[in-house]
């Protein structure tokens, strides 16, 4: 990872820049106030922003998901490619579901549908390989490997409604 | 029942001068904006035309805008506290003091050797040091921002040299309150100590034990805190304008003590109401000026803007320099500590009740006309100056 440099600005808030690979200076400056300033600097002129790009809160947080989500997808895009016929799919588990509160080696997911679940997602935070014990909940996004059949029984299987 | 009728022939008289007065000035201030330019040399102007000499005479309740004023010079060192808190205030003395003290003696002699040689008094002179000394830092940060220049390299030098300059207004309002209540030698000095000490105490006490104030004042409610912190900003005043401080140095060490997550809200909170009372403050001041008196000074306050706008200049460009900018970044960072402003006029101000020299008021109303147009003008064409030279 490059150096990243913290510049406290009195009065006003903090800056961190660094330098890229190709030589060029980006910057974040974070106003007290909560905005956000993409700061992107001048090559001729290495003290100056050549452009400034005012962030509020909402934008920060989409540049900050396309940023760090081309990299999920770029390694996805990667397993896909390896392996042909194999898809990646994003299945919700709504509240309410046959699955809520039922650990993931209980549903027997593997076995009904031929798809597994490699990664949880849990309010932002990502659970990587879930064990056998693990319950699920509702709101939970299952992250799961298999053929687009067997994709398809999952979508079911996690979707269907209790009772 | 006569009695209230009378009454309220007063009030609607009051209130249909203070709303002209009033809508005045949003004219004012809304074309200055329109020029890119700050309301405050407009205010100054509408206040040489419409006050003492002026093209026209307004006999406004004198009583409350004099009031008013008095409460704007209050807010406006309030905010001043609280633009930077404790912590900054604590990383500004550990880096800034190299470039803080070239700014302080670049930027105060000329002021104190100009009235000299003007043939002011000792008291003048030291008022004029100050005027001349300290930038406009609302003016400035304002500049930055508009110009986008807050994530630029040199904007930490000049944040930093305000900072300094913010510490030694702390020092130095106090001092020349003392000192232009003026008193013999022996005891001069005995008050002048007690000043140094008691603010001192308080600012260490303020760094220190801000939290506890801003516990105390802290609410959910947004009036509770205004409230709060105006009622306790107006007594500490009121107590150290007893004790020979004067009332803006108590509210500005209010400003500083106030810290954490209120010091972000107060400043929002508190920022509306200085607007509405510097405003008043800016008219008052200029309302006194005869402009006849501004001839005789033009050229005294053309020869002092060259040399301390010349002097910020090298100001910005040795700290800027200091901290490895480049050619276009040091003459960005001197060029736009060239404004005066706010607090120039509220230094001359001080000398309003104690007999200072008569020019005073008008060579500082000119003064801050001329810098606080001329600063922004020159730093927004800074780029223009860098990129010829280096070309």
């Amino acid at each position: 990872m490059a150096d990243v440099t913290e510049t406290q600005l009195p009065g006003v808030g903090v800056r961190h820049d660094f330098v890229t690979k190709d030589g060029s200076r980006i910057g974040v400056l974070w106003h007290r106030t909560g905005r956000r300033e993409l700061l992107l600097y001048d090559r001729a002129d290495p003290d100056a922003c050549r452009t400034v790009i005012n962030l509020d809160a909402d934008d920060t947080r989409t540049l900050a998901e396309l940023l760090g989500s081309s990299r999920v997808s770029e390694a996805l895009g990667a397993v896909q490619q390896q392996v042909h016929g194999l898809a990646i799919d994003w299945v919700t588990v709504p509240a309410g579901s046959a699955v809520d509160g039922a650990a993931l080696g209980d549903t027997a997911v593997r076995t009904r549908t031929g798809a597994s679940i490699v990664a949880v997602i849990r309010e932002g935070a990502t659970v990587p390989s879930p064990g056998p014990e693990f319950v699920l909940a509702g709101g939970d996004v299952t992250v799961a490997v298999g053929t687009p059949e067997g994709l398809e029984k999952l979508h079911g299987l996690l979707e269907s409604l209790d009772g | 029942m006569t009695l209230l009728a009378a009454a309220s022939d007063e009030v609607a008289v009051a209130f249909l001068e203070l709303g002209a007065v009033i809508l005045g000035l949003a004219l004012v201030a809304r074309l200055s904006t329109r020029l890119g330019i700050s309301p405050i040399p407009a205010y100054l102007v509408a206040g040489l035309a419409f006050g003492e000499g002026g093209v026209a005479r307004i006999e406004v309740t004198e009583d409350f805008v004099e009031l008013g004023s008095e409460i704007g010079v209050i807010l406006l060192l309030l905010t001043l506290g609280l633009e930077y808190s404790a912590e900054e205030l604590r990383g500004g003395l550990r880096r800034g003091v190299p470039a803080g003290a070239l700014d302080f003696g670049v930027n105060f002699v000329p002021g104190v050797v100009a009235a000299f040689i003007l043939g002011w008094d000792g008291k003048s002179a030291l008022l004029l040091g100050g005027v001349t000394y300290i930038s406009s830092s609302g003016v400035i940060s304002k500049l930055l921002s508009d110009l986008q220049r807050l994530g630029n390299r040199e904007t930490p030098t000049i944040l930093s040299i305000l900072v300094i300059e913010d510490l030694v207004m702390a020092l130095y309002l106090p001092l020349i309150g003392v000192i232009l209540a003026g008193s013999d030698l022996p005891e001069g000095v005995i008050a002048v100590a007690a000043a140094v000490a008691v603010v001192a105490l308080i600012l260490t006490a303020a760094l220190r034990y801000g939290n506890v104030l801003s516990r105390a004042l802290f609410s959910r409610s947004d009036e509770v805190v205004l409230l709060s912190l105006l009622g306790v900003t107006l007594v500490v005043a009121g107590l150290a304008q007893q004790v020979q401080v004067s009332a803006a140095v108590g509210a500005f060490l209010v400003g500083i003590a106030v810290s954490g997550p209120l010091q972000e809200r107060a400043a929002a909170l508190i920022g509306p109401l200085r607007d509405l009372f510097a405003a008043t403050f800016f008219l008052f001041f200029s309302f006194q000026i005869d402009p006849r008196d501004l001839l005789p000074v033009a050229g005294a306050t053309a020869a002092l803007a060259l040399v301390t706008g010349s002097t910020k200049l090298l100001t910005g460009w040795w700290g800027a320099r200091r901290a490895g900018i480049g050619t276009p970044g040091r003459i960005r960072a001197g060029t736009a500590l060239v404004a005066r402003g706010e607090f120039s006029i509220v230094i001359a101000g001080l000398g309003g009740a104690a007999g200072v020299d008569a020019a005073l008021a008008p060579l500082a109303a000119a003064y801050v006309l001329l810098m606080a147009v001329a600063g922004p003008v020159l730093t927004r064409y800074a780029d223009l100056i860098g990129r010829s030279r280096t070309a």
